[in-house]
């Protein structure tokens, strides 16, 4: 287990806070095959959490739990000091918890500013009826929910795709938009299933930046999924392996690149 | 009355006179955000102010590193305020230019807009003693650095308002201190040879040039403006500060660099300045949009365009057409030229300049013929812009108009332009040698062009640079430019450099637009994996040869260029770049560092070799190096037999 049970300071001299959330020994599995099996993990307020592992080791899947789609069948999740209850995904979005996914899940024939609009629903108050009509509460909402998503849209740098259907954006700015779309849920706790996969070097670099200045300028907690181990040595405070369901190490980048049974796990082992 | 001899004083004069008419409009967060001049004066002094408390001398120089924002456009002038010097510098320089200018300068502050910036500022720091304070404005990503020499702007601005009662009279002193002789700004040539030079422009230069230069086109305070040229350049100084300030306009800034267009076409600017290749690349878009619309579009935009390059200009300048045509012309208007106006965001424009470079002469008429009075001056830093300019109505591609009001033209035996204007630099910055070498006891300054004054209608014609043209080993007269914006004509070709002083023909390197020569590829349907193998293809070779044969049967009828033609060429592999050191910053080709640069292609090429390998070094954006290898093709090209005449008149 790992030692740092409770604040610490990173290489880089920010100051990490208690336990946000925590995973305790969660076993997931469908039918006979199981995806995960007893994991135990935590990640701090304010924390860059890495989760890495070779194919099918099950990161996905620990994501989905942590957003409330799968719900594992053995252990529990502890939120912000109390144990929470088997949950929606929306629910679990209500908290505080946005996501972004591996295969963008973005509609297409809605334009950027519209696709990033719908990141604010969690925060929308007004019936149906006051929407439809656009009196009263709605239009505040709106312009409230825009002044947000504006801000967004300026930090991502993606102004000049506003209005642009997203099924027209190359690869590296729809995961852009993605982005932008969980972060003005305003959310405590970023989940970001491979925010990389496919990039070129440029725009992992630009991603990367991205990544670090959301943790830096809100303070968002981050618990990724990336491949690019690069990336993941450079970006994150704290890293879990996993290797078929099976946590194999957890620490900071330089303790896991020592640990035996991961590179094991990365490099092969004879049997 | 001091007011009317620097730009703080016409700031004051403007928050009194229209204090409620928009001086500055930027958009942020997708709306449109606006200054008004009183609001803009209130932030100047503010702002003039917390440079004082923080320890700005009068005479001391202030960097300025970022794009057009409303932020450095005040900063300037509360720079100005508080006695000192504002030097804007390109933003786009890497960290060993910028390192350049600020010390050359002395710089002991320096206002920059984001992490980039102060990342290359940071990383020139140590080399700097006199560079005490780095000011920022926005500040993500800035939270971990060390602060204790980085304020953000907006923090000087509170210590300014808050030390307002204490040195109030101090900033009314110096602001009285400023006539006509300080310094209103120092700008750093991009130079085409050489380290850069700080051109030293006083108020006089500036503000008697923008008074004349508005007069001539009669702008008001109605204008509207939309700065995106980059600050460090004179011309976005005279429209931007210079003419905004003395008629009392606005001036809008793009949301980013990347939403220029669309801004262009929300502002719908009255005044509006473009470079050629600005005018090129959107007739190019537009070509290319017209290609992929449906057949009756197509038809009707091809029939209507055929009008209007037939009577458009005529009707312009308002010469006699005939009524069917004027009546189709009005046709066309509502159905074509408008919505394409309206789409280039020159739907207001009464007023557009190019300048630069040579613009190419269908383009020109295409813009002129959709009903644009576009026009073409001729300017450099050390005029503070203005030396020549096309009046109204007397508008061809050729010229470059004639002397702007209060300056004078003389045309030296070399061939060489010599200017003498209200305008003329004060001096190049701890530079007398060179200042001496450009401007005479008289205040004539030589503009290192070569050019005529054609006597039928009074207007300037430019030939090439003084020093670049040449002859060729046989005595026959050798102008590089001339033939190469041949070249650049056609919109398969970015950038083109002709060698041949001293040897027995021309050849020439011709970079392709990947804009244009893409799309064609695209529609025909060849698959390319880079810039290079792009370049490469033979079909595109082909193609690139039949340009330049046009140009050598068209430089055959030219009596005194004939002997330009180009026997040889071959397709770069890379786009020249400024990052490598091939361009400058305002994009002009570095002649003999491209020469040394590419030494091997430029032997291959008279050596009669058909192919050439070669490896060349590039640099990235963040300033790391790589390299490129290639093996390109060098081809022959037609020439048209003339029996070449030689010259005498261009030295």
């Amino acid at each position: 287990m790992n030692a740092m049970a409770g604040n610490y300071t990173t290489a880089d001299g920010r100051q990490i806070g208690g336990v946000m959330m925590e995973m305790k020994n969660i076993t997931l599995k469908f039918g006979g095959v199981t995806a995960i099996s007893d994991i135990s993990f935590d990640v701090h307020e304010g924390e860059i959490r890495a989760i890495i592992g070779p194919n099918g080791a099950g990161k996905s899947s620990m994501l989905n739990v942590i957003s409330g789609f799968y719900h594992p069948q053995e252990g529990e999740v502890w939120f912000r000091g109390s144990k929470r209850p088997a949950m929606k995904p929306y629910e679990v979005a209500r908290q505080g918890v946005a996501r972004t996914f591996q295969n963008i899940a973005l509609f297409d024939g809605m334009s950027t500013l519209d696709n990033i609009m719908t990141g604010r629903l969690t925060h929308m108050k007004a019936s149906m009826l006051s929407q439809a009509l656009w009196w009263g509460k709605a239009e505040r909402e709106e312009v409230e929910n825009r002044a947000v998503v504006e801000k967004i849209i300026d930090f991502l740098e993606i102004q000049h795709i506003r209005k642009t259907p997203v099924g027209r954006l190359p690869y590296g700015l729809k995961k852009r938009v993605e982005l932008a779309r969980a972060l003005v849920a305003e959310p405590k706790l970023l989940l970001l299933d491979e925010p990389m996969a496919g990039m070129n070097v440029e725009e992992k670099e630009d991603m990367s930046r991205f990544i670090l200045d959301v943790n830096d300028e809100f303070g968002t907690t981050i618990c990724l999924i990336e491949h690019d181990m690069g990336v993941v040595m450079d970006l994150s405070d704290r890293v879990v392996v996993m290797d078929y369901g099976r946590k194999i190490g957890d620490g900071t980048p330089d303790e896991v690149r020592g640990n035996q049974d991961v590179i094991d796990a990365y490099l092969g082992v004879e049997h | 009355m001091a007011e009317l001899t620097s730009i703080p004083g016409l700031l004051e004069r403007n928050a009194r006179k229209c204090g409620a008419r928009p001086a500055y409009r930027e958009k942020e967060f997708g709306i449109w955000q606006s200054w008004t001049w009183a609001e803009a004066a209130a932030e100047v002094e503010a702002l003039a102010l917390g440079l004082i408390e923080i320890g700005l001398n009068p005479g001391d120089h202030v960097a300025i590193v970022g794009r057009n924002r409303p932020q450095f456009y005040m900063s300037m002038v509360a720079i100005q305020s508080a006695g000192a010097v504002p030097v804007p510098v390109y933003q786009d320089s890497v960290a060993e230019e910028i390192a350049y200018v600020l010390d050359h300068c002395g710089a002991c502050m320096a206002i920059v807009e984001d992490q980039e910036q102060v990342d290359k500022v940071i990383e020139i720091k140590e080399r700097l003693p006199g560079l005490k304070d780095i000011l920022y404005v926005d500040p993500r990503g800035l939270r971990k650095y060390d602060h204790s020499h980085m304020t953000p702007l907006a923090e000087v601005q509170a210590l300014g308002r808050a030390a307002k009662g204490r040195l109030e009279d101090e900033l009314k002193r110096r602001r009285e201190a400023l006539d006509y002789d300080s310094t209103c700004v120092m700008l750093y040539t991009s130079g085409t040879t050489g380290r850069p030079k700080g051109v030293v422009l006083s108020n006089r230069n500036i503000i008697e040039t923008s008074k004349a230069s508005a007069e001539f086109d009669k702008l008001t305070e109605q204008e509207s403006i939309l700065a995106y040229l980059p600050m460090a350049w004179v011309g976005d100084f005279i429209f931007s500060v210079g003419q905004a300030y003395w008629c009392g306009f606005c001036t809008n800034c793009p949301e980013s660099t990347t939403t220029m267009y669309e801004n262009l076409h929300e502002i719908g600017p009255t005044y509006f300045f473009a470079p050629p290749r600005y005018f090129e690349e959107r007739i190019t878009i537009l070509t290319i949009r017209m290609e992929d619309a449906g057949a009756f579009k197509r038809g009707m935009y091809k029939r209507f365009m055929e009008l209007a390059s037939r009577v458009g200009p005529r009707i312009l300048d308002g010469e006699p057409v005939g009524f069917m045509d004027r009546l189709k012309y009005a046709i066309g208007n509502v159905l074509v030229y408008r919505p394409v106006r309206n789409r280039a965001g020159m739907s207001n424009v009464r007023v557009a300049y190019t300048a630069g470079e040579a613009i190419g002469p269908e383009i020109f008429d295409f813009w002129r013929s959709l009903g644009i009075n576009l026009k073409q001056l001729y300017g450099q830093t050390e005029a503070s812009v203005f030396i020549t300019q096309q009046p109204d109505n007397e508008v061809r591609a050729d010229t470059v108009g004639v002397p702007s009001p209060g300056v004078e033209l003389k045309i030296a035996e070399s061939g060489e332009v010599f200017y003498r204007s209200p305008g003329v630099f004060v001096e190049y910055y701890k530079n007398a040698e060179s200042t001496a070498d450009t401007k005479d006891a008289e205040g004539w300054v030589a503009t290192g062009d070569a050019g005529f004054i054609e006597e039928s209608s009074g207007h300037l014609r430019i030939i090439d640079r003084a020093k670049d043209v040449g002859k060729l080993a046989n005595g026959a007269l050798f102008a590089p430019k001339y033939v190469e914006n041949k070249l650049k004509f056609f919109p398969n070709v970015l950038e083109a450099v002709v060698h041949g002083a001293d040897r027995d023909f021309c050849t020439a390197f011709i970079n392709i637009d990947l804009t244009a020569v893409g799309n064609w590829a695209e529609r025909n349907n060849i698959a390319y994996g880079s810039y290079q193998e792009l370049a490469g293809h033979p079909e595109v070779l082909e193609t690139i040869q039949g340009h330049v044969e046009e140009v050598n049967r068209s430089l055959a009828t030219d009596e005194m260029l004939s002997g330009c033609q180009i026997h040889r060429f071959l397709v770069l592999h890379k786009e020249l770049d400024a990052d490598d050191g091939e361009l400058t910053r305002t994009r002009k080709v570095r002649r003999k560092i491209i020469g040394e640069k590419f030494h091997d292609l430029v032997t291959a090429l008279y050596d009669g070799s058909s192919s050439v390998s070669t490896e060349t070094e590039v640099t990235y954006e963040d300033g790391r190096k790589g390299s490129i290898k290639a093996t390109l093709e060098i081809r022959d090209a037609k020439t048209v037999p003339v029996e070449a005449k030689t010259l005498e008149a261009a030295e």
